[in-house]
């Protein structure tokens, strides 16, 4: 099954899907911006400081998804001693960070208007800054370390202690009384969020999602022609 | 219509620093590896044109590096 995950044919797709992605993010974002600073009505209760959740979750939500997957990967490379797996991780760790920073600081912007501060030692609130330290160690860690088979170890050893951060963030709103609010969205039963809202959320989550698709695969070119130019000073 | 849209119920400073860092933060990211991802196939360029006839039949031999030099081509 790793076969098809060999870098050398996986590279004429990824060489050319980023000119494609790109021009579906500018649309799909397009839409997702007019619903959602335009079209999608104000709150009740929070009046229009509720656009902010457009960015705010979506951003929470893949920076979650990415860190999540670096840990499968990671393990998975690990186990079955794949570089390549280690290589897709590697790619894929900027846009989470990114995406977690952004969710942070969108984050503390809602909390002015809505708690009255930027800030709160609140359980959620701490448990994603926690989440962007690990992504931080994992990044500086590939900066640091020059032997392989070193990095692949430390790296996994840092997802794997960053992955039981990722249901204490998902679940601090229940376990702990938190200023943050109780998700509005469940998968496994019905959301207390209204269509005309979900409907905008759902389209800049695709957005997001299409960038980070983006990024990741300038990102793992970027790393294949790195090899590429190693392999001709070989030559 | 135009200030109610930018206003937003005095909430307008909030959503509109929050959207634009977000904007900002996509720009920068996509910039700095659209940087980092030409300059390394500038490298790759600069060296595949530097070797001599046998290494370069040798290398083009790899479909990969056909693709690469193929891609700095059309860029």
């Amino acid at each position: 099954m790793f076969k098809l995950f060999h870098p050398n044919k996986i590279f004429r797709i990824t060489s050319k899907a980023p000119k494609y992605i790109l021009f579906l993010f500018v649309v799909v974002l397009s839409v997702g911006l007019t619903e959602a600073l335009i079209l999608s009505p104000e709150d009740y209760k929070q009046s229009d400081a509720v656009r902010i959740m457009y960015v705010h979750v979506p951003a929470a939500w893949i920076s979650l998804g990415i860190f999540s997957s670096i840990t499968l990967l990671s393990i998975s490379g690990f186990v079955f001693k794949n570089k390549n797996l280690f290589l897709i991780s590697k790619s894929l760790a900027p846009s989470g960070f990114v995406f977690n920073i952004i969710a942070l600081v969108t984050g503390a912007i809602w909390g002015k208007p809505t708690w009255g501060t930027w800030w709160a030692w609140d359980a959620r609130i701490t448990s994603m800054l926690i989440l962007a330290l690990f992504y931080a160690m994992y990044l500086i860690s590939w900066r640091i370390y020059r032997s392989e088979e070193k990095v692949f170890k430390i790296t996994t050893f840092i997802t794997i202690l960053g992955i039981v951060n990722i249901p204490i963030i998902k679940y601090s709103v229940d376990w702990w009384n938190t200023l943050h609010q109780p998700a509005s969205i469940n998968i496994l039963s019905k959301s207390s969020i209204h269509s005309s809202m979900l409907f905008p959320l759902l389209i800049m989550t695709a957005a997001f999602a299409l960038f980070s698709l983006l990024i990741f695969l300038m990102k793992y070119n970027t790393e294949m022609i790195k090899i590429k130019n190693k392999g001709l000073d070989r030559l | 219509m135009i200030n109610e849209l930018l206003f937003m119920n005095g909430y307008g400073i909030y959503v509109f620093s929050a959207f634009i860092f977000t904007l900002l933060s996509f720009a920068s990211l996509y910039l700095v590896t659209k940087t980092q991802f030409v300059k390394e196939q500038n490298k790759f360029v600069a060296k595949f044109g530097s070797l001599n006839t046998d290494k370069a039949k040798s290398a083009k031999t790899q479909r990969i590096n056909k693709e690469i030099l193929a891609n700095a081509s059309n860029n």
